[in-house]
This record gives structure tokens, sequence and C-alpha cells, in this order.
């Protein structure tokens, strides 16, 4: 148990200075993230420019913060998307059950049957590459996860005596879903959003990394390594930082969501 | 034996529907794309009686279900069109772009579980000691590792400044083997690193499972070595977790396998995929949609009729 309380610390501590940066980023950043300076191109970092500069002189560590906004914003809209289409999606079809239930579940299957990152590259086809398009993408392709889970607590909790009895005590059926049969889901559903704001950090770098992301000159951790890759050899630093935000982000949330499972999970409690 | 047949001619039957939906949805992805095709193909120059034609050679003037309809049958023989940027048949492209992914793949994913299931056997087997302790961390540190970052910085290392290896491109098997498995060991060694990480654990966590159960007490009590009662007992039930797991980890690195190829300038599926969505290629990007998805859906098939072999509660219930 010590350990994993040591974990949970560890796991925040590393997404809040992520989250730090990105707030910082939001009111003061050193320098701007966006200033051109073709005298100061790929310079080492020093006491000026602390993590160096890029191929066009920018600002590494500027762009880093910016970066960390972006990518965040775009991973916390993303899972926040899935898990509201989900969640509403599984609540209804594991409510009223029958030919609609059926139907939605046949759908959710069928997108079950790609890989996470495959289905959200053809969806982006159709968005189109940006910001808004990922989000809508990955939002999609993660959706059925959180609505699998959350129709299985739904079906489970409907047949308990406390949702019998908010009905016979004339509740409607909006309000007994809501306040009695949608908080039995919150364990299973937090444990899940903390892995896939994980996945969504990692798949959202990556599509910028492919150049499918947020379109530069917009700093995002995928695509200042992207940018990097040609001049990696002259320029290492340029490399580095972007991939250790985003490990140290995976960390983060690697940590945090074993504290978590092994907390919401009682089996693992005598671990 | 019966049991396993009825398991195995279930799983069978359940695939097909799956993969008329996984068809569907493809078909419905390339027809959202925003823009005509047609137009694509023909540029701007042209009139609208080539425009006419082309749609009508394509069957796009027909109502939907019967263009999907048509659509289906050409694939069911294997035709899934020819590319637009280089009038190549899209199913050879398909084929021998393949080829480069999944020899990476299966070597990466074969060689991370010989790694990770004794890894994980023994961490759990010296629970909550220094060893266990500095197996799940490393294997935690590995996991949160992008695989394009990683491969960058191993690129840098024995690419760039020891110059053990070539830093881009790609030799076939079939030219050379020796060079070939030269530009394969990084590409190789980055997903190695990176799939060691997950299945560790997840060995870690199924051998645990299985190490608190009463048979291992019961085995232990009646006085088998340490060695036996592993081999033996814990082994073969703590496997079918991570089996299945490995099927989910191969899927994923198909869909994600792009970023590697592109790390590595390898001619792989991911790349093609890539680079025909940035060509507006749309039967390309219609093929590797299908063709990928296909064959993650065949290997999570192998992944459940291999399970019984495993965990033979399976095909019992």
């Amino acid at each position: 148990m010590k350990r994993l309380r040591i974990n949970g610390i560890l796991g925040a501590l590393l997404l809040g200075i992520v989250g730090g940066l990105a707030l910082i980023s939001v009111f003061w950043t050193p320098y701007d993230p966006m200033k051109v300076s073709l005298r100061e191109r790929l310079n080492p970092p020093s006491l000026i420019h602390w993590l160096g500069t890029d191929e066009f002189g920018r600002d590494v560590l500027s762009r880093i913060m910016t970066g960390a906004a972006e990518s965040l914003v775009v991973s916390i809209c993303t899972v926040a998307f899935a898990v509201l289409f989900g969640t509403l999606i599984g609540l209804f079809a594991g409510y009223v059950r029958g030919l609609a239930d059926r139907l939605l579940m046949v759908v959710s299957d069928a997108l079950l049957a790609f890989p996470g990152t495959l289905l959200a590259l053809g969806i982006m086809v159709i968005v189109g590459p940006n910001k808004y398009g990922i989000i809508v993408a990955l939002g999609i392709a993660y959706t059925p996860s959180v609505l699998r889970i959350v129709r299985a607590s739904v079906l489970s909790a409907r047949e308990r005596e406390y949702v019998e009895a908010s009905r016979v005590i004339g509740n409607s059926e909006l309000v007994t879903m809501f306040r009695h049969v949608l908080p039995n889901c919150t364990a299973p559903l937090v444990v899940l959003a903390t892995s896939m704001f994980g996945w969504v950090v990692l798949a959202e770098s990556g599509l910028s990394f492919l150049g499918l992301g947020v379109p530069p000159p917009a700093p995002t951790w995928g695509n200042m390594l992207a940018s990097a890759r040609p001049h990696m050899e002259r320029a290492i630093w340029l490399g580095f930082a972007p991939g250790l935000c985003i490990a140290m982000t995976m960390l983060g949330v690697n940590l945090l969501g074993d504290a978590l499972r092994d907390r919401f999970d009682p089996r693992m409690e005598d671990r | 034996m019966t049991g396993h047949a009825t398991y195995i001619g279930k799983r069978l039957l359940w695939t097909l529907p799956t993969l008329f939906l996984v068809a569907l949805i493809v078909f419905f992805i390339v027809r959202l794309i925003p823009g005509d095709p047609v137009q694509v193909i023909l540029g701007d120059q042209a009139t609208e009686q080539e425009i006419a034609v082309l749609r009508a050679q394509y069957g796009l003037d027909k109502p939907i279900p019967m263009q999907f309809a048509l659509w289906m049958g050409q694939v069911l023989q294997g035709d899934l069109g020819n590319s637009i940027t280089n009038n190549q048949p899209v199913m050879s492209l398909l084929l021998s772009r393949f080829q480069v992914s999944a020899t990476i793949v299966l070597i990466a994913v074969t060689l991370a579980t010989l790694i990770a299931v004794p890894a994980g056997l023994l961490a759990a087997w010296k629970q909550n000691t220094t060893l266990d302790v500095a197996i799940v961390a490393g294997a935690t540190l590995l996991m949160s590792v992008p695989s394009f970052w990683l491969g960058l910085i191993l690129l840098l290392i024995f690419g760039l400044k020891l110059a053990w290896l070539p830093v881009y491109g790609y030799v076939p098997f079939s030219e050379n083997p020796v060079e070939a498995l030269r530009y394969m060991i990084l590409p190789a060694a980055t997903l190695i690193l990176i799939e060691v990480g997950v299945l560790t654990r997840m060995a870690r966590a199924s051998a645990m499972e299985v190490l608190r159960l009463e048979y291992v007490t019961h085995a232990r009590a009646k006085g088998l070595s340490n060695r036996q009662v592993l081999l033996k007992h814990v082994l073969p039930n703590a496997f079918a977790p991570t089996w299945t797991m490995i099927g989910l980890v191969l899927g994923g690195l198909l869909g994600g396998i792009a970023v590697l190829e592109t790390v590595f300038t390898l001619p792989g599926l991911g790349r093609l995929l890539v680079d025909a969505i940035f060509a507006r290629d749309y039967p390309v990007v219609q093929g590797c949609l299908l063709f990928t998805a296909l064959i993650y859906v065949i290997v999570n098939l192998i992944v459940d009729l291999c399970y019984p072999l495993f965990d033979p509660r399976v095909s019992a219930s």
C-alpha cells in the first residue's frame, strides 16, 4: 500500500509540473514562442536560452511551455468528448435495453474492431488535420471503450433495490438514471479516463509528429520533434526536451493510473 | 475435443459480421471525405463531360447501397482498385508494404515476449523485494517513452554518433539478408524496449493472481521445488492473460507503426497510409484502412483460437 501512495504522489507531481508549465505559458513565456530570429538559429542551451533555439531561432523553452498547453488542452478535450458521449450513450443503451441497445453495441463493437490509432487516422481524413480534427477523431475512436464500461455498470446497477426504490417513490427515469445509476460507474470511469489521457497524449503527439495534427508554426511536442528530426545531429537539444515532456506526462499518467486502479479495485488491496 | 471444436466454430462465425461492419465503416469513412475524388484524380482542368465519364466508370453515379455492393464484390475478389498517384494495383502495394511492417512487428513482439514473461514471473515471485521494485519501475519507465522519441535517440546514438548501424532506409530480405538485418535492428529494438514494458507488467500482474491461489500453496506443500511450482503451475495459468495482451499489442502496433516507420524511413504499411492521406489517394487510403483492420481482426481471431491451448477452462465453459 505504501508504495502505491508514493506512486500516486509521484505521478500527480509529474503531471503537476507539466500542468504548471502549461498554465504559466498562458500568462508568460520567457520569449515569444513564435518569434523568428534568423541570427540565433540552432543556438545550444545557454543562460539566455535555457533550452537553446530551434532552426528558426525561436526559443525552445517558450515553445515547450506553449506546446504543453496545446497538448494538454487537446488531450483534456478529447477525453472529455469520449467520456461525455460514451457515458450518455452507455447510460441510454444500458437503461432502455432492447433493440436500440443491441444496435448501439453492434456499432461500438465494430468500431472496437479497429486499432484505435488507425480509426483516428481514418476519421482525421474526413475532419481534416487540425486541433479540432484531432479532438473529434480521437474522441470518436475512444468513445466505444467508455460506452462499454458504463453500459456494463448500468446493467448491473439497474436491478439493485435502491434503483427500484427510487422508481417506487416516484422519481422520473431521468432522475433515477443520473442520481442513482450513474454514480456507480464513477470508479471504473476515473480509472479508464486516466489511462485514456495517456493514450491521447501519445496519439496526439504521434499525429502531430506525422504532420497530421496541430499544424506549424503553432508548437506542440509532436510537431517540435518532427521539425527537430533533420537537425538532430547538430542540435541534439531540439529533440530532447519535447520527447522528455511526453515521457514525463506518460510516466505521471501511468503512476497515477496504477494508484487509482489499486484504490478502486479491492482485489488488489493486499498488495 | 468437441468442446474445443464448438468454441472454434462459434468464434469463426462471429468474425463474419465483424468483418462486414468493418468494411461498411471503411466504405463510409472514404465516402465522407470532403471533396470529390474524381475531381482530385482529374485535376482542375477537367471538363464536365470527363468528370461524368469517370464517375460512371467508378460507379459513383449509382445509389450508395449499390456502390457498397459493387465495392464489396470487388473486395471479395481481392480487387481494391488502383492507386491514383502511380496507378499500381492497391492490393500489390499493400502486400509489399505489409511485409516490411510485419517482419519488424513480429520480430519485436516475439523477442519482447521472451524477455517480458520471465521478467514478470520473476518480479511476481520476488514480490516486494528490491528486484521486484526495480523490474516494475523499469517496465513503467519503458512503457512511458514514446516510440518515435526512443527511435530518434537510438538513431542518434547508434546511427549518427557511433555509426554502427545505417541511419535511413531499408533493404529487402530477398536482396541481402545480412544488410536487411542491419537496417532492421534499430526499429525492432525500439519496439522491443517499449513492448517489454507493457508485457512485463501484464505478466507480473497475472502471475501474482495465480500465486495466491490455493493450488500453488498445495503444490508447495507437496514439496515441489520453487522451479517446478513456477514452471508447471504458475507459468501456464499466468500466461493466458498475457497472450491476449500480445494480440492487443500486435494490433496497436499495426495501427501506430506509421510514426516509427517515419523515424526510420521504412517503406511500411503505416507510411503508405499517411502518404496516401497527404496525396488524397482515396483507393490507397481505403485499402490501407480495410487491410489493417482485417489483419487486426485476424490476429485477434488467432489469439482467441489459441487461447484454449494455454487456458483449458475456456473451451469447457
